[in-house]
């Protein structure tokens, strides 16, 4: 089985890669996967901010199962729009 | 509807327009611009990362969403992604409604959620270094 995995903003710079096609098992859920893919990019290790999931472009739990050819995303706390805050 | 995730620069004009129609009396119109400060640094420019399928669907449904909660005529929301400088808009959203009120609302409660939801990420570049931002966890729902 193999998923197409998304790695975005500080998690991006810490892998060195964007986007990679994984060998997954059976079973995995998509917290899983992470931990998979910090084996792969030991820059992964050390990230410790929260984290959430995505799987074909919609937002899952960490217990999401992940199945053959899903595209599995990582996203760090977001911080789109200006530089404006509610304050 | 209007949803759109671009490197292009955003232009308020062309948003006004796409929402404007003869039965709204209101076009409430929001600008995200990159400010030159931010935690006490001097920022020289940000770079915007994104999910960009994702945050199109994303945009899309809490677009949907405030159709349904506020009589809005019509809804643009447009992100724009990659190098910003100071001044420029990275964020722009558009309602048109009968009246001003549900405008106003509609608006402030959509830029609310997207900050929240979308797949968009900022890299501040500021004097002595940059940081990625990281602002709000999404929830599934």
């Amino acid at each position: 089985m193999k998923a197409r995995v998304l790695l975005f903003a500080r998690l991006k710079d810490l892998a060195g890669v964007s986007e990679a096609e994984v060998e997954i098992g059976e079973g995995l859920t998509a917290a899983d996967v992470f931990r998979l893919l910090q084996g792969l990019y030991p820059g992964l290790a050390s990230y410790d901010a929260p984290l959430a999931y995505a799987v074909n472009a919609r937002y899952v739990s960490p217990e999401h199962p992940v199945r053959d050819g899903d595209e599995v995303a990582f996203i760090p706390p977001v911080s789109g729009g200006g530089t404006c805050t509610s304050r | 509807m209007h949803i759109e995730v671009t490197a292009e620069p955003l232009d308020p004009q062309r948003a006004v327009e796409l929402v404007r129609r003869d039965d709204a009396g209101a076009v409430v119109v929001f600008l995200g611009v990159v400010r030159d400060h931010n935690l006490g640094r001097r920022v020289l420019y940000l770079e915007y990362d994104a999910y960009p399928e994702m945050a199109r669907r994303v945009m899309r449904e809490l677009a949907e969403e405030a159709m349904g909660r506020w009589p809005i005529v019509d809804v643009a929301v447009l992100h724009r992604i990659g190098h910003l400088e100071v001044g420029e808009t990275s964020l722009l959203v558009a309602v048109s409604s009968p009246h001003r009120a549900e405008a106003f609302d509609a608006a402030h409660w959509l830029v609310d959620r997207l900050k929240e939801r979308a797949p968009i990420w900022k890299k501040e570049v500021f004097e002595g270094g940059e940081e990625w931002i990281e602002g709000e966890l999404p929830s599934p729902r």
